[in-house]
């Protein structure tokens, strides 16, 4: 018998511009949808790429985004990676919570992005940038 | 992509079409708030049935629109939040707080035709 190898499929999008939050998000639901993600665990991807995405113009600039989706015979997921060298972000713990911005809108980005995924990790450093790393699995 | 605004009655009804990016949001809410001065709007009807993703962005954005357009004595009714998005926006944590909400265009009409509403009905 043979074994089908998994295809690592993976994009990365540059964010520079606003236009760049609606096409991140579109090759994160597209690569979703190819990976066979529910339509609504894909809306979660696209949403929170379009978070992560957000963040990066807001406060760094320009970044990164690095979608890779793992497939695996009966559990696939998709891995999305936020990466900016901005400024970083100087108290984690507060960024993470509700209702804080220093942006003065909602607040609700980094913390609402964590409640969409399965799992959620970030790294910053003052003066260094910021990684966000998620993964979603299929559900 | 601009969306286009139609007058219809005493009513602004904007049909998204596709995506929008952040500026495209604001320029909605902008043209809104003007043409519900420009032309005696009661009422205010955002169609976003072709969206389909409502970040905090977006959400915060149509919150806007609907606090400028009551404080300019009209209401604003958003239509057409699909399942998946209405699904993603409760993860988030985002209810469109203060915000009228009705299936469609046709319930979105409905709504604004009760005139027992006060203009800051909530």
């Amino acid at each position: 018998m043979t074994r089908v190898e998994p295809v690592p499929a993976s994009t990365k999008v540059e964010v520079y511009a606003d236009v760049d939050i609606v096409a991140a998000r579109m090759r994160g639901r597209r690569l979703a949808v190819s990976l066979g993600f529910p339509s609504a665990t894909a809306t979660l991807v696209a949403t929170a790429i379009s978070e992560l995405a957000r963040n990066i113009l807001q406060y760094a600039r320009r970044g990164e985004i690095i979608i890779t989706a793992n497939e695996r015979d009966a559990r696939s997921s998709l891995t999305v990676v936020a990466r900016d060298e901005g400024p970083g972000i100087h108290d984690i713990e507060r960024a993470m919570s509700d209702g804080y911005s220093t942006s003065g809108r909602l607040g609700l980005g980094l913390p609402g992005v964590r409640r969409l995924v399965d799992r959620f990790e970030i790294e910053s450093r003052p003066g260094a940038g910021t990684t966000v790393t998620i993964q979603v699995w299929k559900r | 992509m601009q969306v286009p605004i139609l007058k219809q009655g005493s009513n602004l009804i904007a049909t998204i079409q596709s995506a929008l990016t952040d500026a495209d949001i604001v320029q909605l809410r902008d043209a809104l708030v003007q043409q519900v001065g420009r032309y005696r709007s009661q009422g205010v009807i955002i169609d976003v049935t072709a969206l389909d993703v409502m970040d905090s962005f977006a959400t915060g954005t149509l919150q806007e629109v609907a606090q400028m357009v009551r404080l300019r004595g009209a209401r604003t009714v958003i239509v057409g939040i699909q399942p998946d998005v209405a699904f993603a926006m409760v993860h988030m944590g985002l209810a469109l707080e203060g915000v009228a909400t009705s299936l469609d265009l046709e319930e979105g009409l409905e709504y604004l035709k009760q005139t027992d509403r006060p203009a800051d009905a909530r």
